[in-house]
């Protein structure tokens, strides 16, 4: 029993830091203000988050876990430390990946933790050189939050990708100008499109055969200029399974590029959009196929709870919000088996787990489920399949070291599994799958795709 | 604070990267699994080889800066808190097997190995290592044989003690020295092996560990007894094991814990019961089928309102696994939870549940029951709030009452956590003050400046021991 003094209530005195506390700096009191305490206090340090963290996987440094980075927020709640630059980097090099959550028994909101520590950290700021700066604006305030100008954005893509300009850059030279991680990121960008799903098919798709709901698609925003064509699959599958399909034109990106980069204020603005969006449609359920976006969709209900106005409808929103995959398993009317027969030997196909949609929106059976339901093929399960590829939004973008060797242990698991497809549920995840076959010259024995595309192809 | 003379030494022993002393890593090495319990150190060291280990503690020595070695930091007793400060040893890098010896059945693994991943890598070799402490999944070997790790199937296979047979440590002056070996028999002078297994990282800095291995069971079977009366599936433990079996696993969980662990792990688990068993036997076919026959009459005969057999192995190991989490998972109910481990002779476990619910009820806490049943090992847990100081009190008031009734029934303070800080003040309770002289007079031969892990095992005052008379 705590029999020794109760070192909690005293705490920097407790530690030596005898009342000599200096008075807290802008950065400490924000987080003071943000930081929930009693999500603080629920972390007991029991570590069993520790195996799970792929930062500490990979560094096997106390601080690089969610059990260190949560004494780091509450020690500067508590005013024994200072929230200096190296407490940034720690709230920055976090994945977001989430893996802890499900790992935690004592049902800590980490992921709330975390997003509300870097939207402080992200107040007080100037770390950022002023070309991120710059780029910050544009991205978020510019671009993202309108569609049009995302669209403007694949545009400009296909332009640079279709024009010869791509072609002239790589053979000048030019991408040599670009960090290392860039350029990869760059030669397996897929084919950009100017035209989302709505401008391509339209925003109303009726069911085949009987109806079974309404379902809204959620288009995102990302991913409906890189992957227009993963989009209107989804749509299809969608009507192959007995669903009427809306797509809301007036909907705009998720926000979670805002709220996972510490811009709280701009993700609340997005989601209270996309919200509307849906409501005036009338769907009974909103469907994402990409679980980075759906993982903020499911936790608008919190993103929004002290909008007092917004709360009941916040709520519809998260609890209507659900993976494609798990409304098809679910309520879907697909057949408990289709697709070709593969001529001769079977196609063997592996599965990636998207974190956000194992972790936040907890679908792990569902996408299983769907592809074992294809004929003609050999699942085989990839070793740790539930652990973060590395992608985790613009992490890799923004920390290439760490990203690159989470995902050279993934490759390692990878080619075990001998597979001719890599399926995921989420582009950054896509991407990231795509830029490791490429980087391991595996490109002509394995493929990646998103599982849409993947059971769509079956089912045509 | 460290003189830059001691951080040049230690870094030039380690490397830059291995040794830290900026406020973010003081700060992630102040505190383990212990509520309540944090104190800062001067500097954090990650050691690569029992030499690296054997300069740091000559430097330390010779400054006399106390030395805290850890593993992952998941200990309950305030263990791995550098009370006095100076510097924290994390063993993490030290972390491979070094042999697998088939032919003698043993392992010889270095202290920063993850429990689990030790006993994979055993398992896939076909033997059998079975201390399972709940933290095994990121709880290290060194870490499990400073504490004498428990774990589920402590009846039936005993604990860690019973499992190292040989160590390589560094004592305080930096000498290494090297006990037992791959040896079944060894009665060469003390046994300084079981010394060290359980001296709470107070005696020396444990750098290799030589293992037993046994060959695993052939067979096993799960079984949940559910209780609408709590003393009901208490009576049941002692009845299975006074009819002479000993089942692998013979857990207890009380309603507020079923309710807790299944919120967790959602495996269906019966909400309305006051208490569950989960038991689990192996060996051979026919013995397993027979013993979990005898078990389910008893089960039955104590009132049990169900027993089910797991479906299947997948089950069996769901069950386990959520077993393991309930400690954490009664954070769900209070932000702070404060639980020990007294244990108590297995004939007389309904009797301490009754006391702990008795005393719960006394210094009106709530105390949640869960644990080892099987061998004595109680956990009850007081769900609280550490800002509530006047609750704390209380616990700590009901807690003092547990360990009295414990000692009364002829138990012990602790069966599988360690004394740490948060026992200190009652181990006299147990071990009376020449059994704690003994103690000291130990220590002080291994560690004559107090610098390994000091603040632990020995308060600066015990506990007055008031003795209550129930009639």
């Amino acid at each position: 029993m705590a029999k020794t003094e109760l070192r909690s209530n005293s705490l920097p005195t407790a530690l030596g830091l005898s009342g000599a506390v200096p008075a807290c700096s802008p950065m400490a009191y924000t987080l003071k203000q943000t930081l929930d305490y009693d999500q603080l206090t629920n972390c007991m340090r029991c570590g069993f988050c520790l195996p799970a963290c792929p930062t500490f996987r990979e560094t096997g440094v106390e601080a690089e876990s969610p059990r260190g980075r949560i004494a780091l927020m509450k020690a500067v709640v508590d005013g024994i430390m200072e929230p200096n630059a190296q407490f940034e980097t720690q709230m920055n090099h976090c994945l977001g990946c989430r893996a802890c959550e499900p790992a935690c028994p004592a049902d800590v909101k980490y992921g709330q933790l975390i997003e509300q520590a870097r939207d402080a950290v992200e107040k007080h700021t100037d770390s950022h050189r002023w070309w991120i700066k710059l780029a910050r604006k544009v991205a978020f305030k510019g671009v993202f939050p309108y569609q049009n100008r995302v669209r403007m954005v694949g545009g400009a893509l296909r332009f640079y990708q279709q024009s010869g300009l791509q072609s002239f850059a790589r053979n000048a030279g030019l991408m040599k100008l670009f960090p290392a991680h860039m350029r990869d990121m760059e030669k397996i960008l897929p084919e950009a499109s100017d035209k989302g799903v709505v401008e391509t098919i339209g925003t109303w798709h009726p069911a085949k055969g009987e109806k079974i709901a309404t379902v809204g698609l959620f288009r995102g925003c990302i991913m409906d200029i890189l992957f227009t064509e993963t989009n209107i699959n989804t749509v299809r599958l969608l009507n192959a399974a007995g669903f009427d399909v809306v797509i809301p034109a007036s909907q705009n990106c998720c926000g979670a590029l805002h709220a996972h980069s510490g811009e709280q204020f701009g993700a609340k603005e997005l989601a209270k959009r996309n919200i509307r969006a849906f409501m005036e449609a009338g769907v009974d359920w909103i469907i994402s196929n990409a679980g980075g976006c759906g993982a903020l969709l499911v936790d608008y209900g919190h993103l929004l709870h002290d909008e007092p106005e917004w709360k009941a409808d916040a709520a519809w929103f998260a609890s209507r919000t659900v993976d494609i995959s798990k409304i098809l398993v679910d309520q879907g009317n697909l057949p408990q088996s289709f697709g070709k027969t593969a001529e001769g030997h079977a196609t063997k196909i592996t599965y990636q787990e998207s974190c956000h949609l194992r972790n936040v929106m907890r679908s792990s059976d569902a996408p299983r489920n769907l592809i074992r339901r294809v004929e003609g093929t050999e699942f085989v399960e990839l070793f740790e399949a539930d652990r973060c590829c590395g992608s985790a939004g613009i992490y890799n973008l923004t920390h290439p070291e760490m990203a690159g060797s989470i995902l050279e242990h993934k490759m390692e698991h990878v080619k075990k599994t001998q597979a001719h497809v890599l399926l995921t549920s989420n582009p950054g995840c896509l991407l990231q799958m795509k830029h490791g076959i490429e980087k391991h010259g595996m490109s002509h024995e394995m493929q990646a795709m998103h599982v849409v595309d993947f059971l769509y192809s079956q089912l045509k | 604070m460290l003189e830059e003379v001691v951080k040049r030494e230690l870094r030039s022993i380690v490397g830059d990267t291995f040794f830290h002393d900026d406020l973010e890593s003081l700060v992630t090495h102040s505190y383990d699994g212990t509520p309540m319990q944090q104190a800062l150190p001067d500097g954090v060291i990650y050691p690569g080889s029992t030499e690296e280990v054997a300069a740091v503690m000559k430097v330390l020595n010779r400054h006399r800066i106390p030395l805290v070695s850890r593993g992952s930091g998941t200990n309950l007793c305030g263990g791995t808190v550098p009370v006095h400060g100076g510097i924290v040893m994390v063993m993490h890098r030290m972390n491979r097997i070094l042999d697998v010896d088939l032919d003698n059945l043993t392992a010889t693994v270095q202290p920063g190995i993850i429990t689990k991943e030790f006993i994979t890598h055993i398992e896939n070799l076909g033997l059998f290592y079975p201390p399972d402490p709940s933290s095994m999944a990121i709880s290290t070997i060194g870490g499990n044989i400073a504490e004498c790790s428990g774990g589920l199937r402590g009846l039936k296979y005993g604990t860690t003690k019973d499992y190292v047979i040989g160590l390589e440590a560094v004592l305080a002056n930096g000498e290494i020295i090297r006990t037992g070996g791959k040896l079944m028999k060894d009665v060469a002078g003390y046994d300084l092996t079981k010394l060290l297994v359980g001296s709470e990282g107070t005696l020396a800095v444990i750098t290799e560990a030589t293992l037993k291995l046994i060959p695993p069971p052939k067979y096993k079977k799960t079984m949940l007894a559910m209780y609408k009366d709590i003393y009901g599936a208490a009576r049941s433990v002692s009845s299975i094991i006074k009819s002479q079996i000993i089942p692998a696993t013979l857990e207890f969980m009380d309603n507020p814990t079923i309710r807790v662990v299944d919120d967790f792990a959602k495996l269906g688990l019966p909400l309305d019961m006051e208490a569950i068993l989960l038991i689990e036997q192996d060996g051979e076919m026919e013995m397993v089928e027979r013993d979990i026959e005898v078990i389910v009459s008893i089960c039955q005969s104590e009132n049990a309102a169900r027993v089910e057999v797991a479906e299947s192995a997948e089950h069996a190991m769901k069950l386990m696994t959520a077993r393991r989490s309930a400690f954490t998972a009664l954070a769900r109910l209070r932000p702070t939870t404060i639980l020990e481990d007294a244990t108590v002779p297995r004939s007389r476990i309904a009797d301490m549940v009754l006391e702990i619910n008795r005393i719960a009820q006394k210094y009106n806490v709530q105390i949640c029951t869960f644990g080892h049943a099987g061998d004595g090992n109680l956990h009850p847990t007081a769900t609280t709030d550490a800002r509530d100081q006047d609750e704390v009190h209380r616990v700590e008031a009901a807690f003092e009452e547990i360990f009295e009734a414990a000692i009364r029934l002829g138990g012990t303070i602790t069966g599988e956590h360690g004394v740490g800080m948060v026992k200190a003040p009652y181990l006299e309770w147990k071990v009376g003050s020449a059994g704690i002289e003994m103690m000291r007079g130990i220590k002080m031969a291994f560690d004559p400046h107090n610098l390994l892990n000091p603040g632990k095992l020995f308060a600066k005052e015990s506990r007055k021991r008031v003795v209550i008379d129930h009639g």
